[in-house]
């Protein structure tokens, strides 16, 4: 079994992104820029369904410019076996990933499809599941735990009121959260190694035409701030405050 | 004019308010707001939903596919209940997010998350980056707006109102290869964590579960719920549902307690809509500093303690 593995190059979790002045986005320049969190666990869970010897091949797939190789090469040192880029310039609205990854997928016949729950830069938390519905395949959003048995799988999900269980026919998207697993450290001689495994691209219009990025994004703003506030010294003095405020 | 339905949420028989949230946001976009429950027996809360203000009906569709929230059953229903409305909400809940997208795919169109106002009946400013930017989204004349609604930027839609409700039949084809087998949850018997007016919230600082009862005790004295940063969900001292932030959920008390959380952006981002923040952390350069109103450093051990007397 295949398992396909979309990873999103974003602005790195620890960088406090700071909108530019003109209201044009937020600066990225010289800003560190990582796998997406969150798609990072799909591809140490991928790898582990390989140890487990539950897949024999695990692809990872990234839309971008060829700056986005940067984060394929670090997949692929994590463990990947091969890397596929979806070459285009300009920043894909979900749909239009979707209908990318989906062409992708009815190409490589994966068994499971794997990505991050959300992007941590866009924070939309759509591709996944209109990936699923493109396909006509099951979808299993928040995945704390994946159990693998023949054509189905059970899934945690995290959910508001705790934990749902479901179980879905193969092939299947799961998309993953925090709680899944840790993925791996990358050592030096794997990297060295990924320099010599296949990383291929594609034109992003050789999959589909990129209709659907119809959204309109206008202009940024950096988000309200909050007044300043002040420090009590003992809990007297917070319960003396907190009773001024009428919160007591 | 707009015409809008809302994909209500709803377990046990009782209307989540988030679904009250929705409608102060279709009410905002302004038109004819409609109301669609999904559910194997929905007559009660069809009527919960048919009682908010601004909602002229309310579809009550009945189906043993619909006992239980599956994506992928009622996604194809919704999309095939949108024909002839101009826009489709849903809470940006785990179930709204769950649902709405996949819906969306199915009609071709693109979605927009987490809406916190409305500039007019095609524009929204939403969130990105972990709150950290405020982007305006618009959606081309001639598409359906889907779109999910930021239920801690809404207050919810009052009651008092009696709309129709009207049965429907399910219409969809629907698949078989999703199959739900059950929840697990703790449920406390505190407040609910998204619409309780005080939440406390403890952090890695608390060290264990069982220190984590100072959490809830403080809590059960302020008849508030309770929360929990990443890090003492991931060490194993609550359970994931209590989780604040990013990626758990977005709350807006009147007031909030962090104790023993550095204040993380992502945690941040669940509580920046919050009434009043008080942070208790010994460490006094803290980021949770920068955000609160109130501020007192010293050793949470000592303070809850110290504090639940004084409320005595
Ligand atoms: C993609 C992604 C998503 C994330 N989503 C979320 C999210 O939704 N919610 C979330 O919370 N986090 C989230 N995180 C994690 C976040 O980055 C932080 O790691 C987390 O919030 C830290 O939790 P904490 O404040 O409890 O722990 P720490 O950062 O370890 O802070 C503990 C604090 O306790 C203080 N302390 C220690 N002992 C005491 C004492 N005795 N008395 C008083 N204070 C004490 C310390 O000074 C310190 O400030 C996410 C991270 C990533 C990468």
């Amino acid at each position: 079994m295949k398992v396909l593995v979309f990873i999103k190059r974003v602005v790195d979790y620890n960088v406090r992104v700071k909108v530019r002045p003109d209201g044009s986005g937020v600066d990225t320049d010289g800003v560190k820029m990582s796998i997406n969190p969150f798609d990072e666990i799909a591809l140490e869970e991928a790898l582990r369904m390989r140890e487990a010897g539950q897949a024999d091949e695990v692809i990872v797939v990234s839309a971008g410019t060829s700056d986005c190789q940067q984060q394929l090469r670090t997949g692929l040192a994590m463990g990947a076996d091969r890397a596929i880029q979806i070459d285009t310039d300009k920043p894909l609205q979900p749909l239009t990933a979707a209908r990318a990854f989906q062409a992708l997928v009815e190409q490589q016949q994966p068994g499971v499809v794997l990505l991050g729950k959300q992007a941590i830069d866009d924070d939309n938390n759509q591709t996944g599941q209109m990936l699923a519905a493109l396909w006509g395949r099951p979808q299993a959003t928040n995945a704390a735990k994946i159990e693998l048995s023949g054509d189905t799988a059970r899934v945690t999900r995290e959910v508001d009121a705790g934990l749902e269980v479901l179980d879905i026919d193969l092939p299947a998207v799961i998309t993953t959260d925090l709680r899944l697993n840790t993925p791996r450290f990358v050592k030096l001689p794997d990297i060295m190694k990924a320099k010599k495994k296949p990383l291929d691209v594609v034109a992003l219009d050789g999959l589909v035409s990129d209709a659907g990025n119809d959204l309109k994004i206008g202009n940024w703003s950096p988000p309200p701030q909050r007044g300043k506030g002040i420090m009590v010294d003992d809990v007297a003095g917070l319960v003396t405050e907190l009773k001024s405020r009428g919160l007591l | 004019m707009s015409k809008l339905l809302i994909l209500a949420e709803h377990a046990n028989g009782k209307l989540n308010p988030a679904t009250a949230k929705c409608v102060s946001c279709a009410v905002k976009i302004g038109g004819d707001v409609h109301i669609a429950v999904f559910s194997d027996s929905g007559q009660a809360v069809a009527e919960q939903a048919a009682r908010l203000a601004g909602v002229s009906k309310v579809l009550n569709i009945e189906h043993a596919d619909f006992t239980d929230p599956l994506a992928a059953m009622i996604a194809p229903e919704l999309a095939a209940l949108a024909s002839g409305y101009s826009h489709l909400l849903a809470p940006s809940s785990m179930y709204g997010k769950d649902v709405l997208p996949r819906a969306a795919a199915l009609l071709g169109v693109n979605q927009v998350s987490d809406i916190m106002s409305v500039n007019d009946a095609r524009s929204f400013t939403r969130p990105v980056y972990a709150g950290n930017a405020i982007i305006e989204v618009s959606v081309p004349e001639d598409m359906l707006v889907a779109a999910t609604v930021r239920t801690a930027s809404w207050a919810a839609a009052e009651e008092g109102n009696s709309a129709e409700i009207e049965q429907l039949a399910a219409q969809s084809e629907r698949p078989s290869h999703t199959r739900f087998v059950e929840l697990q949850s703790e449920g406390g018997d505190g407040p609910d964590l998204q619409t309780a007016s005080v939440v406390v919230s403890g952090g890695r600082a608390l060290g264990s579960a069982e220190n984590f009862e100072l959490i809830y005790q403080l809590a059960k004295k302020l008849k508030a719920g309770v929360g929990a940063s990443r890090a003492a969900v991931d060490a194993g001292y609550v359970p994931n549902d209590m989780q604040v932030g990013q990626t758990g959920k977005i709350i807006s008390p009147e007031l909030y307690f962090a104790f023993g959380i550095s204040g993380a952006i992502q945690h941040i981002t669940g509580i920046k809509d919050a009434g009043t923040i008080v942070a208790v952390n010994k460490d006094a350069d803290a980021p949770i500093f920068e955000l609160a109103d109130i501020g007192l450093v010293g050793d949470l051990f000592q303070i809850i303690p110290e504090l639940e007397q004084a409320l005595d």
